[in-house]
């Protein structure tokens, strides 16, 4: 079943053309990796499909709701982890994941933030502030924050940014189990090993057309290469 | 070039922006503009004052007193009669006047029995600002030359047995006061606008400091969202855009309003020690120049509807910063709002302004509660209304545009450079 399809998106600011006419859709409780170089149009498109910016044209379907006309309603079923996302500075790990909770049903609220608490898995540095914490362990609460709230739909725009190899192995298996459980994820990641390693599918943008898609494997069969990254690298150059 | 050459270069592109020389520039001019409008006014009040007089007494004495207002006033209207003074009192309103001066019949006659002569003064006040009261000072020095005048006289006739409290001051003053309606009797425009003065300058400041306060944190507030990339996930969440607009206008205003609490504690303590006995809110009952209950509610609407007001355009602009540096930039046009009305209010009456400045002073939603206070004191619920009624106008749009902004792409991307961009290729 479909969960999100996104047919002829065009975004542009002012002269500049960012997203020239995409389509791709994501089938419910699937990884979709949305890869590319810098500037391609991945965090244009991710930041349309959050309802964070308006659709120059085309559509966008999230879970039956058309993107344009119910951007409310798709806010309580989605969730958005921007690339370089902060936390307020002030607050503490625990009562930032408690102040988001807040704003979902209030009977599931507590259980949320303990969920959070739990991904985040900053034991009792959790509750102190924000502006104590290292890169990593903001990431940490960061995803903690965005997978909570059991979002039918999970945009993740490199999750593990700033991550040791240990931590970013963990959070790739909550991404991994969370898709499990019936959640769908957009995910875009420069990493190709991960793209590699969660992806059931992938899109290669460039220049903001999608200029390849596909499973990893059925790529790198294509493309006669060993891993992602070389297909990237293959399709990109081409 | 050498390092300190190169640093210098880098530093000085990094600070000669537009962002930097157009507040400055802005200042200047208003000040300017503002400055000549003020050296206008004195300019006009080095003009002879114009004044009517009414002489019903025929003495020496009063004669010098006539000598003297004709040679430096411009005396509009004269009679003898005493029946004239409400003739004298219309021309002198219809002419702007500052004072009719009324010499009794037995000035001259009580001078010369060693009783101090009696002048009636009815001063028509314009305005309360502290150029308004420049003209009727003009006349109160008057009055003294023609005292040092009558004294000069007292002394040349060699007279020993003259009481010396008399040659000193021979004459006394009965005064009365028009000003907006109101007939004060017993008190002259110089203890009014000393009366009015803590209003003139208290409830001004105290404005500015709340409305830059909650102003700056409001910007602020929306550029930390920014600069620490929090914006972007708590517009993605299930939360109205008007919800987080009014969210943020509310906090700011309450803490505006207790960081003005506290400044308005330290503040009055500070100006109750300079206060006189005119100045003391039981000079003020007695001249019935005090604020009643629905004056203070009035008072209370006005400095919230303002506050919403000024916290909006704040938030507006706050949509503008792209990080906590250029936040302090932009609270710079909110500035320039509240101290050109703190300023104009000082210095001049609503009523006494040329029509250009009651425009801009009425047009700044910021003047209306430092304005409110006087006149409430002098019933012009008119103007109050009127002021209530277009700033709740003003806070409603700047609302409903902060809103719209929140609805689009401009609260993530910032499209200015977009736009500069289009308007030059255009132009090219």
């Amino acid at each position: 079943m479909t969960a999100v399809e996104v047919k002829n998106l065009v975004k542009t600011y002012g002269d500049l053309k960012a997203v020239k006419g995409i389509n791709f859709y994501i089938n419910q409780g699937e990884i979709f990796g949305l890869i590319g170089p810098n500037g391609a149009g991945k965090t244009t498109t991710l930041r349309i499909i959050s309802t964070l910016l308006t659709i120059t044209s085309g559509t966008i379907t999230v879970l039956g709701l058309d993107l344009e006309k119910k951007p409310e309603q798709i806010r309580k079923i989605i969730s958005y982890l921007p690339e370089d996302a902060g936390a307020y500075k002030n607050l503490t790990g625990k009562a930032y994941l408690e102040f988001i909770a807040n704003f979902y049903e209030p009977e599931k609220a507590k259980k949320m933030a303990e969920k959070g608490i739990e991904i985040s898995d900053l034991g009792t540095r959790i509750t102190d502030k924000v502006d104590t914490y290292s890169k990593g362990m903001k990431r940490r609460l960061l995803v903690g924050r965005a997978l909570m709230t059991d979002p039918k739909f999970a945009i993740l725009d490199e999750p593990t940014s700033g991550l040791d190899v240990n931590n970013a192995q963990e959070i790739r298996n909550i991404i991994k189990n969370t898709a499990k459980n019936g959640t769908t994820v957009l995910l875009s990641s420069h990493n190709m090993l991960e793209v590699e390693y969660l992806c059931d599918r992938i899109a290669l943008i460039d220049n903001g057309i999608i200029v390849e898609e596909g499973k990893p494997q059925e790529l790198m069969k294509k493309y006669n290469a060993k891993n992602i990254e070389e297909v990237f690298i293959k399709v990109v150059k081409n | 070039m050498s390092a300190l050459g190169n640093i210098i270069t880098k530093e000085l592109k990094e600070l000669m922006t537009p962002a930097t020389f157009l507040p400055i520039i802005i200042m200047a001019i208003i000040f300017s503009s503002m400055g000549g409008t003020i050296g206008g006014i004195e300019d006009e009040l080095e003009k002879p004052p114009v004044i009517a007089l009414i002489n019903s007494d025929n003495g020496r004495f009063s004669q010098i007193a006539t000598n003297v207002f004709n040679q430096t006033s411009n005396v509009t209207f004269y009679s003898t009669d005493i029946n004239d003074k409400k003739d004298a009192l219309n021309t002198l309103k219809e002419k702007e006047g500052v004072a009719l001066l009324v010499i009794d019949q037995n000035f001259s006659l009580d001078i010369e029995n060693g009783k101090t002569g009696t002048f009636e003064i009815y001063w028509v006040m314009q305005g309360a600002g502290i150029l308004d009261s420049i003209s009727s000072s003009v006349v109160e020095a008057l009055i003294s030359t023609v005292n040092t005048n009558i004294t000069r006289e007292l002394i040349k006739n060699g007279n020993n047995s003259i009481n010396s409290t008399l040659a000193l001051n021979p004459t006394k003053r009965n005064e009365t006061t028009y000003f907006k309606e109101k007939e004060l009797n017993g008190i002259s425009p110089g203890k009014i606008a000393n009366i009015l003065s803590q209003q003139s300058t208290f409830i001004p400041i105290i404005m500015m400091m709340i409305i830059m306060m909650a102003g700056q944190i409001v910007i602020s507030s929306m550029a930390l969202e920014k600069e620490n990339k929090t914006l972007e996930t708590l517009l993605t969440l299930p939360v109205k855009r008007t919800s987080i607009v009014a969210g943020k206008i509310i906090a700011a205003a309450i803490v505006g309003l207790i960081l003005a609490i506290i400044y308005m504690i330290g503040m009055g303590s500070y100006l109750s020690s300079f206060q006189f006995s005119d100045t003391t809110s039981s000079g003020a009952a007695s001249f019935d120049l005090s604020l009643s209950g629905l004056d203070m509610i009035l008072i209370g609407v006005v400095v919230f509807v303002s506050l919403v007001a000024a916290l909006a355009l704040c938030m507006l602009l706050g949509t503008m910063a792209k990080n906590f540096k250029s936040a302090q930039t932009l609270t710079f046009p909110v500035a320039v709002l509240v101290l050109v009305p703190m300023f104009l209010t000082m210095f001049k009456d609503f009523d006494t302004l040329p029509l250009a400045l009651k425009a801009l002073l009425f047009g700044i939603p910021f003047s209306h509660p430092m304005m409110a206070p006087r006149s409430l004191l002098f019933d012009d619920y008119l103007m109050v209304f009127a002021g209530i009624i277009y700033v709740s106008i003003f806070a409603i749009i700047m609302i409903a545009i902060v809103v719209w902004v929140f609805k689009t792409d401009r609260i993530i991307t910032g499209t200015t450079k977009f736009n500069l961009n289009k308007i030059f290729k255009k132009k090219n």
